[in-house]
């Protein structure tokens, strides 16, 4: 293998540096025995410790994991019929209309939720409204994971399957759903991801009934940053970590698998 | 009754017809080859008797029942993809068990019955494999195994050795001639390769631009090509424009522009006035330094070119008359490459037998 010229290697370092060491610090403060973010004193898990008493941040905990939980089941099972059904029929219009509320900038979709939830449903903002929220955005990234998978598929298994006696439920249920699922997964941890982490559109449409953790996070920063900001932050990018690794690797396990 | 009957059946996309008006019938227990040029509408035909695409006009009938009605999965037929469409997240005995599941049998024949089929194909060692574990030749018996396993009455192969080399495609036929006369299960092959057709069929039907040209056995379709396209489609082949000059009982007198006269053997219902064209095979065209006198033709030529491929070597003479015609000598003298060079004055000939007079409408 040719080795990467220098300059090129100390772009990368820097780039990767901007991107993570404030991350790093952030992790490395949430263990410091001092209550400013200035300078190291010790090592000490008593933030986390604290976070552990703090009725407001679990509640919030609470509300996050169990929003995402709901939103990223809906989204999933709303993205996968998209996907499925912009595979299958490849109408111009289905790949639009999904996926543009996943470019649409945050705070316009933020906007135009809060205003319809309110003017048009006249519903009360609070779990409801978030979860409806968080669906909106996901269902696009769930159907774009499960029709990249559908498209780099072979077509004739399909109709192979139908050939050798299968109805087009047994189709879908013993050959194209054990296929998809590795991708139908991985777009369930990203809607959850996405949904765990979201911080515009919470804010928008959750009003004063709910709290979640980034919407906690940002109203105790408004304070101070705390250490104990910190340990929260470092558990909540510990989560997202995890879930992220658990996607990617959904991925490269399908890639394998179709070989 | 035939097991398959194509009646008129039309299939067109916009504007372009695909499939125009064929129609044909397959006997039962028969190895039936769809051949033709790319593009000539096998894979469009062969995809509406698995039931997969309908006919814009036309009756499909199998066992004399119109299958218009019948969706792909209730048809007992199936079909062998050029790719295999393997599932691939099912393992080689998954995959072969999978229509005997479809079908509803119980726990114990499904094991037994697909046991059967990969020891029939030599792959019991690879039942608990997956797909991208197994190479090309063995996923095409896996893919085999799957379509015969269920015995269903027709069995459709949209050219299965396409994707294999040389030397397994060889090896293949063989199989497939041999396992087609072991189950008894009717097939009807496709393939542009004209050799594998000619080699694995009982019938074949060749296809131009989705019409059927000629319809017959291969050594009728290689010896008495009906028209110009066959007889250049399937084989090599010199064709020679030629006017009838007169009927006689022991055959054709044609007159070749250039060539003066030509004797060919009788054709049916040919006229004499009429054109046509005289298609002579490289085999049947002897070369030598003086004349056979068992050669009812003979003409002068030049040697211009010629390639040796080990058991024969095809020679390009070109006539005085500015002709060239390719003959084909078998290397039968040990140690013998060739007997003529480039350059080369010899003598070309053929008997009043050899060559077909092809009718030009
Ligand atoms: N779904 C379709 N829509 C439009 N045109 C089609 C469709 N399917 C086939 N055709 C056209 O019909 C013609 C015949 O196609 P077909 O696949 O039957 O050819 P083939 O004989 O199987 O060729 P090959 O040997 O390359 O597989 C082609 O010109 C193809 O472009
Ligand atoms: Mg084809």
């Amino acid at each position: 293998m040719r080795r990467l010229p220098t300059w090129l290697l100390l772009a990368a370092a820097s780039s990767y540096a901007f991107l993570y060491l404030p991350l790093i610090i952030v992790v490395a403060y949430s263990f410091n025995d001092s209550r400013l973010n200035a300078e190291w004193v010790g090592f000490t898990l008593d933030w986390y410790r604290v976070l552990l008493h703090d009725e407001e941040m679990l509640l919030a905990a609470r509300n996050s994991l169990l929003i995402a939980l709901v939103s990223s089941g809906a989204a999933t099972l709303l993205g996968t019929l998209a996907g499925l059904g912009m595979h299958r029929w490849r109408p111009a219009w289905l790949p639009l209309l999904v996926i543009t509320p996943v470019a649409m900038p945050e705070i316009l979709l933020g906007v135009s939720l809060l205003v319809f939830f309110i003017q048009v449903l006249h519903l009360t903002l609070g779990f409801l409204s978030v979860v409806l929220a968080h669906i909106t955005f996901s269902i696009g990234f769930v159907a774009i994971v499960v029709r990249a998978r559908l498209a780099g598929m072979d077509e004739s298994i399909f109709e192979a399957a139908r050939d050798l006696g299968a109805t087009p439920w047994q189709t879908f249920r013993l050959v194209t759903f054990p296929l998809i699922l590795p991708a139908v997964v991985a777009g369930f941890l990203m809607a959850f991801t996405l949904s765990l982490d979201d911080f515009v559109i919470t804010f928008f449409t959750a009003g004063v009934g709910v709290s979640t953790l980034p919407l906690q996070i940002y109203s105790m920063i408004k304070i101070a940053v705390t250490p104990e900001v910190n340990a929260v932050s470092t558990l909540l990018m510990l989560l997202t970590l995890v879930l992220v690794i658990a996607a990617s690797r959904m991925d490269k396990g399908f890639m394998r698998g179709a070989g | 009754m035939p097991l398959l009957e194509i009646r008129r059946v039309t299939r067109r996309f916009g504007d372009f017809t695909a499939v125009d008006d064929v129609s044909f019938a397959v006997e039962p227990g028969e190895f039936f080859t769809l051949l033709g040029p790319s593009g000539c509408g096998k894979t469009t035909l062969l995809r509406m008797i698995a039931g997969f695409d309908l006919p814009d006009a036309g009756q499909i009938l199998l066992d004399g029942r119109d299958l218009a009605d019948t969706p792909a999965e209730r048809r007992p037929v199936h079909t062998v993809f050029q790719n295999f469409a393997l599932f691939p997240h099912l393992s080689v005995a998954r995959n072969v068990a999978f229509p005997l599941r479809m079908a509803g049998l119980g726990e114990g024949e499904v094991k037994r019955r697909t046991a059967d089929a990969l020891d029939m194909v030599h792959l019991g060692e690879l039942a608990e494999h997956y797909p991208h574990e197994i190479s090309g030749g063995q996923k095409q018996r896996v893919a085999l195994a799957r379509g015969l396993v269920n015995r269903p009455r027709l069995l459709l192969l949209d050219e299965p050795l396409g994707a294999l080399d040389l030397k397994l495609r060889e090896e293949m036929q063989l199989e497939l001639i041999k396992l087609q006369r072991e189950v008894g299960i009717t097939f009807v092959f496709v393939t542009h390769a004209q050799n594998e057709a000619l080699a694995l069929s009982h019938r074949i039907a060749v296809m131009n631009a989705g019409r059927v040209e000629q319809l017959d056995e291969p050594s009728r379709i290689y010896g008495f090509p009906v028209n110009r396209f066959v007889a250049d489609f399937i084989g090599n082949c010199n064709l020679l424009e030629a006017e009838v000059r007169a009927v006689e009982a022991d055959g054709l007198r044609l007159s070749v522009a250039g060539l003066g006269e030509v004797r060919a053997p009788a054709a049916e219902g040919c006229q004499t006035g009429e054109r046509g064209l005289l298609a002579l095979r490289p085999e049947q065209v002897q070369v030598a330094a003086e004349a056979d006198p068992a050669w009812a033709n003979r003409f002068p030529g030049q040697v211009r070119d010629f390639l040796y491929v080990g058991d024969v070597t095809t020679y390009q003479v070109r006539l005085d008359n500015g002709y060239t015609l390719q003959a084909l000598l078998p290397n039968a003298a040990p140690g013998r490459a060739r007997f003529h060079e480039t350059g080369d004055r010899v003598m070309v000939g053929w008997s009043a037998q050899a060559g077909h007079y092809v009718r030009e409408a």
